[in-house]
């Protein structure tokens, strides 16, 4: 394969990402309009982009190219520090139910 | 091994004054992997504690009518994603010309994003949103808004100014196209950040 040829399937490929990427967004945008349960809706929505988003990671930012130990490395450390951070949502209800845990 | 090497990522293997490179991937390109790492926390915090205070609060407001313009919005940055992209591609083949047009056009398409979301933010300030109290609900909405919104937008402006910079520079022949690389990753972490702020600072709070 050429310089040049690669430079095309390279760029074919990134298109059918983008492709992608509009069609998820705009999911996103119908789904707004969707009658449905805001939990349900954010669900949805938040499924939505985490899927826009390990797409542009993978192949936007080329990650998949990258060796396998940093793939999990950022993986790995980017997950667990998500996660870690959602540990308080039980609280935030408290102004609205009552407060039975801060008396 | 020269300079360049140690600074642009030659050669993968073999002791650097008996260091490895981590992960064989050149020295910027970790540098800016680790400054997405970081800066994902940062975008990860606000979100979590927008979601908190929004899910806290029983008089949340849903003031957006209109979806076009986020939806304008989004398209120029997805689309700038796709020419930054063209334009590393241009200069991994060796067209300078190309790769140096496309990374302005990137930097055009950020400006564009940056104008509409201020064209935005103004509409909404004319409503009478502030930081501190806006006429629909809780005060904590407008100072949530305007802190995730604006710490995007910082981050675009600051990819609009590095684009220009690297585009000049590596026109220039002071840069190369692992800078064009290193730069798109910044931008394609912009982007991506993004698709999450719409749907949970947006679309979210859509009248229905």
């Amino acid at each position: 394969m050429t310089t040049e040829q690669a430079h095309k399937s390279g760029i074919g490929k990134d298109l059918v990402i983008y492709i992608c990427l509009l069609a998820l967004a705009g999911l996103q945008f119908v789904i707004a309009y969707q009658n449905l349960d805001p939990s349900q809706m954010l669900w949805r929505m938040l499924a939505v982009a985490i899927i826009e988003a390990g797409l542009a990671v993978l192949f936007f930012m080329h990650l998949w190219t990258e060796k396998r130990s940093f793939v999990v490395f950022v993986l790995v450390f980017t997950i667990f520090v998500l996660l870690a951070m959602q540990y308080g949502w039980t609280d935030s209800t408290r102004m609205v139910v009552g407060a039975p845990f801060s008396k | 091994m020269s300079q360049a090497d140690l600074t642009m990522g030659g050669p993968s293997t073999g002791p650097i004054a008996g260091i490895e490179r981590p992960f064989s991937i050149p020295t910027k390109k970790l540098a800016m992997w680790l400054f997405i790492i970081a800066d994902t926390m940062t975008f990860a915090a606000c979100l979590v504690a927008y979601g908190f205070v929004r899910n806290g609060s029983p008089d949340w407001p849903r003031p957006f009518h209109s979806i076009t313009n986020v939806a304008l919005m989004t398209f120029i940055l997805l689309t700038s994603s796709l020419t930054m992209l063209i334009g590393l591609q241009s200069g991994r083949a060796g067209d300078k010309a190309g790769a140096f047009r496309w990374t302005m056009i990137t930097a055009a398409l950020g400006i564009l994003f940056a104008l509409l979301h201020i064209r935005e933010w103004i509409g909404l300030i004319g409503e009478g949103m502030t930081l501190f109290k806006n006429p629909w609900g809780t005060p904590l909405f407008g100072a949530s808004f305007f802190s995730i919104t604006g710490l995007h937008l910082t981050h675009v402006t600051g990819g609009v100014i590095a684009l220009i910079v690297v585009g000049i520079r590596y026109k220039g022949g002071r840069y190369n196209a692992d800078d064009l690389e290193i730069l798109g990753l910044y931008w394609h972490f912009v982007d991506l950040v993004w698709m999450f702020v719409v749907p949970l600072v947006y679309l979210l709070n859509l009248v229905h």
